[in-house]
């Protein structure tokens, strides 16, 4: 297609990150040291799960059909497995990094908590993964064509975009569940994080059903996200006293320290 | 030009960071177009000719023309412009062709497909007077013959090939890619009963970006503009090299030799409107077979009895583009840059078009002006005779067309420009020519009478002697008989050897594939590995490589005419009889040839060939004079370009993309505006009330 459909698709898939890492990250340097590392960190699980697909696909037989759609499957559980486990990773190393920040700085409290390095983390994560995703896709876009011409859906390039940014805040609510639930060691909660980071990618199974893929996946992103809420210490009471515009008493009657 | 499209042409490029995710995307829009010819930019002094995209590309919804009528829809009537049209050959005439051309703001690009027959009526894109003011019958020679009023020589002339279109054009084969084009015409864009078709559309997009301007002068100044570290050459001139060889050896260090010869002439190039189909069976190779038949007869009867004129063959490239190679050698002989001088030329025989299509009869063409003069008459009509007599007992016959006509298009008429020297050019025609598909892409074997019994292996049709090559076979005899006697040979009919199997052969070889067992034989083993599966191309070149025809027609005239010498590789290839010998490098060229393998090896045994073969230079005088506005000389120069391609894919109607657009705005407006608000209230979201220092945010 054109320019058009490059920028439409850039800013929806990159849209809500980049009002979140201009409003909430940006002017914090060490957040955007954490945001990068976390990025870094997608980066290895996604060059370990690309050598081990490297290797399986050149010993695999690509005549056949069904081992090559097996190996794609195995792939993409891989590829979810190995993200988790750098996920936790990384969280060990911020816990390790945060005492060590703690030793260093001459206040008391810890110049970042865990569930702000959960979320930035997290929105790492998605930053990178999102990239990576929709990058190439993008690339084609700026052409004049359509995809199309082998009789695929031409609503191609917008359910990417579409995807795309369901995954980048999928990994921002799953960075922020998965951190707490390790905090308080519920491991269940991690679980959950796994199973349903695995069944988003399978999902994407569906493809070209666009339609089969994209509307599970948004009521997954909504129930992630309320889960992250929750665990970031949202409530339902403060989104009434949000809502109903109580909070600057509340605030004067809190006066809580920044 | 040449040195850039041959590896860049149709190779896609992929610029992305996953190679498996990226392919499979880029498969998903775009289908490559496997077999694409261009018509490509060539300047002249004054003109620029062809065709062009722009540097990104052309894009435009695909139109298959089913008649003329139809063309209202690409120039008025269709609601999505610009379009790409797809034409057969039985529209790509000049009435559809200019209407493209003046509506062009609504035509993206034309697609010719090229029928896998020959049209039964005849095309030739070249104009109707080739060559006009480049021959010798300018106002000045003789008004009443200047510009072709006597004869228009090629009336089915339309003059595409000499247009200029400001569209990129290709020529696709009739197969099953092109098939798949129209498909997806008629499954996307074709219309029923007038209403416009729904999105998404077929298009396609071609590439073929020239980078020369305006004319030969204009590019030729660019060309000479250092401003980067590496200049960029935006024009190339048109030329090659002629071959030539003589029955007596000439000394290449002695300019200027004065003895009689006889010039024996065939032209050695060809055109057509796309950029390397340039078959020219009947156009250059029925003549330059000729002669390489004659010469390779007169081998034998040379070394029995040398007469007291040597014969001089000449194969002249560059012919068709203003007379690029006899020009320059016409401009050699008069300076002294070559063993010959113009006043030592005794006459001029040319062969023409003599492809003979069953006719019996040829026709001696002569200049009226220059015989106005007796003594030109009289040599004239002697080499007429000599003609005359060759053909007896033949079933050909020699005529002369009426006295008043001037000659057809011919490299002799740049000798006449310099000199009156007495000549003949035999062609196959009385006044116009015969050849229904002048320098077009038809002018080739088939037209040629060259058919094949069916389930013949290629060794055995390299062998079968054709009706074509029986032809030739007698029109060589006639031209070795007249030379010989013209050269001051004794005996007037000479038992010449003729075998019509190798004009056969020869015939093969440069029209059905080059890469056959006879031509390996004769070549060196470097350049084996050029020799191809289809006919030879024709196209005069650029200047910096020698052409495939002129290093054939090399390699065959030195085995036809030269003898093989028992010598070693290496002095071989270092052009010397032995280690002392210096000077046979200046008579004789020297070629170490592959061979044949004998019957029970497979290796094959080399050898020495010893030959008067030379290579000239066919490149325009006026480009060593730096006179790029040169109304003598040959000015064609060919634009270089960078990448020539064509893919086709569907496209979104302009809502859907500014639909895409739309949303993309609004979410990330939506979500800057909800960021704000949640992170300037994250204080009261995020406070929890179970933890009330909220040491956390």
């Amino acid at each position: 297609m054109t320019a058009a459909v490059f920028f439409g698709c850039t800013f929806i898939a990159f849209g809500p990150a980049i009002a979140l890492f201009l409003f909430t990250i940006a002017r914090e340097p060490l957040r955007v040291i954490f945001l990068i590392a976390g990025a870094f960190f997608w980066l290895v699980s996604l060059l370990l799960s690309s050598l081990v697909w490297f290797i399986s696909v050149q010993i695999s037989n690509k005549e056949s059909a069904a081992q090559q759609k097996g190996l794609l499957i195995f792939g993409v559980v891989l590829s979810v497995l190995l993200q988790e486990t750098f996920r936790f990773a990384y969280y060990k190393l911020l816990k390790k990094a945060n005492e060590g920040l703690l030793t260093l700085s001459q206040e008391e409290t810890m110049p970042i908590s865990i569930r702000q390095l959960a979320y930035v983390s997290g929105l790492g994560f998605g930053f990178m993964s999102g990239a990576f995703s929709v990058v190439n896709i993008l690339a084609d876009s700026a052409g004049p064509g359509t995809v199309g011409i082998h009789g695929d859906s031409q609503h191609y390039f917008l359910s990417s975009a579409f995807m795309t940014m369901a995954i980048i805040l999928l990994h921002m609510f799953w960075g922020v569940v998965f951190f707490d639930a390790c905090e308080k060691q519920r491991w269940w909660a991690v679980g959950a994080v796994v199973i349903s980071h695995l069944l988003v990618s399978c999902l994407t199974f569906q493809n070209p059903e666009y339609v089969a893929s994209l509307v599970p996946t948004y009521v997954i992103l909504f129930l992630m996200g309320v889960w992250a809420f929750y665990s970031a210490g949202g409530s339902l009471r403060n989104l009434k006293l949000c809502l109903t515009c109580k909070d600057k008493d509340l605030l004067l009657a809190n006066h809580r320290p920044r | 030009s040449l040195v850039f499209s041959s590896h860049l042409v149709f190779e896609p490029m992929f610029r992305c960071i996953l190679l498996l995710l990226c392919n499979s995307v880029e498969n998903k829009i775009y289908v490559h177009l496997n077999y694409s010819i261009p018509c490509v930019r060539l300047l002249n002094a004054t003109h620029q000719i062809g065709c062009q995209s722009s540097l990104s590309g052309d894009v435009g919804v695909l139109h298959v023309l089913e008649s003329e009528a139809n063309l209202d829809w690409v120039l008025q009537n269709g609601p999505n412009p610009p379009y790409m049209v797809i034409l057969d050959s039985t529209l790509f005439t000049r009435s559809v062709m200019m209407k493209l051309k003046t509506g062009s703001s609504r035509v993206a690009g034309v697609v010719v497909v090229a029928p896998s027959s020959n049209p039964a009526e005849g095309f030739s894109p070249h104009t109707t007077c080739p060559n006009e003011n480049s021959g010798v019958y300018s106002e000045s020679y003789d008004p009443a013959l200047a510009h072709c009023n006597v004869t228009k020589w090629n009336p089915l002339g339309n003059g595409l090939s000499y247009e200029e279109y400001d569209f990129p054009m290709f020529s696709l084969k009739d197969d099953n890619d092109t098939q798949a084009i129209k498909q997806c015409y008629y499954d996307h864009n074709h219309v029923v009963n007038g209403s416009s078709p729904r999105y998404p559309l077929c298009a396609m997009q071609l590439y073929s970006h020239m980078s020369a301007v305006t004319d030969t002068a204009t590019c030729m100044r660019r060309n000479g503009i250092n401003f980067s570290l590496n200049p960029e050459t935006v024009c190339d001139p048109l030329g090659d090299f002629n071959v030539l060889a003589s029955t007596r050896p000439l000394n290449y260090t002695d300019k200027g030799h004065k003895t009689g010869e006889s010039v024996v002439i065939a032209a050695l190039d060809s055109r057509s409107f796309f950029f390397d189909i340039a078959p020219g069976a009947e156009s250059a190779a029925s003549g330059f077979v000729t002669l390489l038949a004659a010469a390779h007869a007169l081998r034998n009867a040379t070394q029995d009895a040398q007469p007291n004129r040597t014969i001089l063959y000449a194969f002249f490239q560059g012919e068709t583009f203003d007379y690029i190679g006899s020009s320059r050698l016409v401009y050699d002989m008069d300076n002294k840059q070559f063993p010959l001088d113009l006043d030592n030329v005794h006459s001029v025989v040319e062969i023409g078009q003599v492809g003979l299509h069953g006719e019996s009869k040829l026709w001696v063409h002569t200049d009226p002006v220059s015989r106005r003069n007796s003594s030109v008459n009289e040599e004239v009509e002697k080499l007429i005779r000599n003609l005359n007599s060759s053909a007896l007992n033949l079933s050909l016959s020699l005529q002369e067309p009426s006295f008043s006509q001037p000659l057809p298009p011919s490299s002799f008429q740049r000798f006449l420009r310099a000199r009156p020297i007495p000549g003949v050019v035999i062609q196959n025609h009385n006044s116009s020519f015969t050849n229904k598909y002048y320098e077009s892409m038809y002018d080739n074997a088939e037209y040629l009478n060259m058919s094949y019994p069916p389930n013949l292996t290629p060794e055995e049709q390299l062998e079968y002697v054709t009706d074509a090559a029986k032809a030739l076979t007698e029109v060589a005899t006639i031209v070795a008989r007249a030379l010989y006697t013209q050269a001051g040979g004794s005996d007037p009919i000479h038992e010449f050897v003729f075998l019509s199997s190798q004009v056969t052969q020869m015939l093969y070889g440069f029209l059905v594939k080059s890469n056959n067992s006879w031509f390996q034989q004769i070549v060196p083993s470097d350049f084996a590995i050029h020799l191809r599966d289809r006919p030879t191309n024709f196209y005069v070149g650029v200047t910096q490589q020698h052409s495939e025809p002129t290093l054939l027609v090399q390699y065959l005239l030195a085995n036809l005419t030269g003898t093989t010498v028992n010598i070693t590789q290496d002095n071989c290839q270092n052009q010397r009889e032995d280690e002392d010998d210096k000077e046979s490098k200046h008579i004789y060229s020297y070629m170490w040839v592959q061979g044949a393998a004998p019957p029970n090896s497979t290796e094959r045994v080399a050898f020495c060939v010893r030959s008067t073969v030379r290579l000239s230079k066919a490149l325009s005088p006026a480009f060593d004079l730096e006179e790029y506005t040169s109304k003598d000389y040959s000015t064609w120069t060919e634009s270089r370009w960078k990448s020539i391609k064509g893919r086709i894919f569907l496209v979104a109607s302009h809502e859907l993309e500014m639909l895409t657009l739309g949303v993309g705005v609004a979410v990330l407006i939506a979500s800057l505006m909800l960021t704000y608000i949640i992170s300037s209230k994250a204080d009261i979201l995020f406070s929890s009330g179970r933890e009330p220092t909220a040491a956390t945010y």
